[in-house]
């Protein structure tokens, strides 16, 4: 915080200073999305040579702690503030960063230019744009080919329908020993998310009712019981040891998420298993993304006009997005770059597969649904009854009906 | 007062002398006051403050993302609200079961431990007191580092070594049914060293002449401990517990850490702090969390009362014979 606050002191100096003098343009993220800005600080130096860029990264939690508390107190704000996904609906509520649909901004001219769902999920309830899209993560299901393979099962079972998917993981723990998956939970969350259409909220309807004890739900949590009941899940979570172990040791065989999780298997998770993995599209050819990364201004920044050059150089830049593309391995969110040839490369570590062309095919289908602030809190009702249903019993209807009004209970206001 | 003489008189050598020893005057009349004002700054902007605006908050309803500006009073209805959850209630039934499972066995052990250590321990007393110790030093984000390794399911030392006594592996951080006694077995473990101590230091003041009398009077061992030791330590035992108590019912890091939050077997180790956490950081819901951590408040303040009238009388009597 103290280098932040000498950071805006030297700005305000700065600003003051001769006109010749740089604007010291301050850019609050977090790891490993800070590499994105940090490769791209040359190039934006070239360009805006009057602009002194300062990066300041803290840790992912940390970074949107320190920001919910600048956005409360209206102090310490950066100019950039990177937002992930999950505190985007939030963020998007608070009314703390500029409406990027009003002038100067005016930035529904850019919409098209990028993936469409990306803006319903930067868009507050009262219409306004609180960021811009940096990079996307269309969903996909990754799974370990040498296993399948062995197990006899093809990509083609593995993704047709989610009972074909359950069978095919059946199939494997019992010719293999391996896990289907890491968590039921996955399934869950990927199944409650069928059939939405753009404009439709997973949780909440646009009239703020409470959806989940609709037929998504139920089918969500009764595919999850099933695979938890034949004990195809390693019943881990993601990003914890045993996880990472699980890929490691070859004892996980698919892994629903976002595209971007083929960078960390090849960085840290796995780099041994390179060659071995695929990408496919989820079971039952749905289309879904995990996280995605974006850029706002705080309605109190410094340096509006330079923080919105900035932005749209990290986002509607070509260059800037294939290069992040390069060195985070994101998905970019700028349509232009998905159609660069990069896109049609075969990735190594998927064992020669273009993937990326397989991942702008589901970026265009994931359907543009609304992010409420009530989200975050939805998803941890809906985790704690699915919990008692897997592990505890308790009937289907019964859990849905309790997350239900407890959902209903603290989105009172 | 003498102390601020030689610092007040070479700052004011330069001015008149009849200015000189009046702003002498005043700077001794002062330098207390500025003296001690480092303490009372940081007391009130650290300490009162968030102290009093807690209270404010928690009768407000607030999303801090959204600004000072948005608070909108709301008056009880956050506490009425905490009060009639189901996951508070939850979270109250958890730290109450925290506080017994890991609290009483930590007194159980520790007292009989600092008898035997102090009676028949010499040489090496140092050095086990200071191995019971450590885990209380220790940072309690890497105490539950290592025990959420070793606790790991498919690669724990754990179930390895229970292995060949299961016939499969015990999920002990992602089962409801185990990640409870798990986390209060870490609990345990790390304070048992600190009422170790608290103990032992107690025995230590005992006079000699007591168990040298009673030995005299033909008392054994046993009879010593419980008609010496153990009435003579019943204030300590009165501060050790209350100490336990509020410890217990705060408790926050070890679930946290050693039971992902992201999971939904969570809510089996959620504890009124991380309950309290989780209605602000994720939830966005200040004023209820404060509200919240209110009711704590009322909560430990009513176990202290009831644990002062439970030892607090005998315990007074001893300290005054």
């Amino acid at each position: 915080m103290f280098s932040k606050a000498t950071a805006f002191t030297l700005a305000l100096v700065l600003s003051h200073a001769a006109w010749a003098e740089k604007t010291t343009l301050t850019v609050a993220t977090f790891p490993d999305l800070d590499r994105a800005a940090k490769a791209a600080a040359e190039s934006f130096q070239k360009q805006y040579p009057q602009v002194e860029l300062k990066i300041v990264s803290l840790q992912y939690a940390d970074h949107h702690t320190a920001m919910t508390t600048a956005l409360a107190t209206g102090s310490g704000l950066p100019d950039v503030m990177a937002v992930d996904f999950r505190f985007i609906g939030k963020f998007a509520e608070s009314g703390g960063l500029e409406d990027l649909n009003a002038a100067p901004f005016n930035a529904q001219a850019l919409r098209n230019q990028f993936v469409k769902y990306t803006f319903a999920q930067a868009t507050g309830s009262k219409g306004n744009l609180a960021a811009m899209p940096a990079d996307i993560g269309p969903g996909t299901l990754l799974y370990r080919k040498d296993i399948a393979d062995k197990a006899g099962v093809t990509e083609a079972e593995l993704t047709k329908s989610w009972e074909s998917y359950i069978e095919a993981g059946k199939k494997i723990k019992a010719k293999t020993g391996a896990y289907l998956l890491a968590d039921a939970a996955d399934i869950r969350d990927i199944v409650l998310r069928t059939g939405l259409k753009d404009g439709e909220g997973l949780y909440f309807d646009a009239q703020g009712k409470v959806l989940v004890d609709n037929p998504r739900f139920v089918r969500a949590f009764e595919l999850g019981r099933a695979a938890r009941q034949a004990g195809l899940d390693a019943k881990v979570s993601p990003w914890t040891n045993d996880w990472a172990a699980g890929f490691k040791q070859g004892r996980i065989a698919s892994q629903m998420m976002g595209a971007w999780l083929t960078g960390h298997l090849k960085n840290w998770l796995a780099p041994d298993t390179k060659g071995l993995w695929r990408s496919a599209v989820l079971p039952s050819g749905q289309a879904g993304s995990y996280g995605g990364s974006f850029y706002a201004i705080p309605k109190k920044a410094a340096h509006k006009p330079e923080a919105w050059d900035f932005i749209r150089f990290m986002t509607t830049n070509k260059a800037t997005q294939l290069n992040s593309l390069k060195v985070l391995d994101t998905f970019p969110a700028l349509i232009e770059a998905q159609n660069d040839p990069v896109m049609d490369e075969p990735l190594a570590f998927l064992g020669g597969q273009p993937a990326r062309q397989l991942w702008r095919e589901i970026a265009a289908q994931v359907p543009a649904t609304p992010v409420t602030k009530y989200d975050a809190m939805a998803t941890d009702v809906i985790r704690d009854e699915f919990e008692k249903v897997v592990a505890e019993g308790k009937a289907i209807p019964a859990a849905l009906a309790d997350a239900r009004s407890l959902i209903e209970r603290r989105a009172r206001r | 007062m003498d102390s601020a003489m030689p610092l007040v008189k070479p700052a004011g050598l330069a001015a008149a002398p009849s200015k000189k020893a009046g702003a002498a005057w005043r700077m001794r009349r002062w330098a207390p006051y500025l003296f001690i004002a480092p303490f009372f700054v940081l007391f009130i902007v650290f300490g009162v403050f968030p102290l009093l605006f807690s209270i404010w908050l928690s009768l407000h309803q607030w999303d801090p993302a959204a600004g000072l500006g948005a608070m909108r009073w709301v008056g009880l209805e956050n506490y009425v609200f905490a009060a009639t959850d189901p996951w508070f209630h939850k979270s109250l039934y958890n730290t109450l079961w925290f506080a017994l499972v890991s609290g009483v066995p930590q007194h159980f052990v520790a007292l009989p431990l600092a008898y035997f250590i102090h009676r028949h321990l010499k040489r090496s007393r140092n050095a086990v007191v200071a191995a019971y110790f450590v885990p209380y030093i220790t940072s309690s984000v890497a105490i539950a580092l290592i025990f959420s390794t070793l606790f790991s399911k498919d690669y724990g030392v754990i179930n390895a070594v229970l292995g060949p006594w299961m016939s499969e592996p015990i999920d002990w951080l992602g089962d409801a049914a185990y990640t409870k006694p798990a986390v209060a077995f870490v609990v345990f473990w790390r304070f048992l060293g600190w009422n170790l101590v608290l103990y032992l230091s107690a025995l230590q003041v005992i006079d000699h002449e007591l168990y040298e009398a009673a030995t005299l009077d033909g008392a054994g061992s046993w009879q010593q401990f419980r008609f010496i030791t153990l009435p003579l330590l019943k204030p300590m035992i009165f501060f050790a517990v209350t100490l336990t108590i509020i410890g217990n019912l705060q408790l926050f890091e070890e679930p946290f850490i050693l039971v992902d939050p992201e999971k939904g077997v969570s809510q089996s180790v959620m504890t009124s702090a991380i309950f309290m956490y989780r209605l602000a950081f994720s939830d966005g819901d200040f004023g209820t969390a404060s509200a919240v951590s209110w009711l704590l408040f009322l909560i430990i303040a009513a176990l202290t009362w009831g644990n002062s009238k439970l030892f607090g009388r005998t315990g007074g009597q001893h300290a005054s014979s």
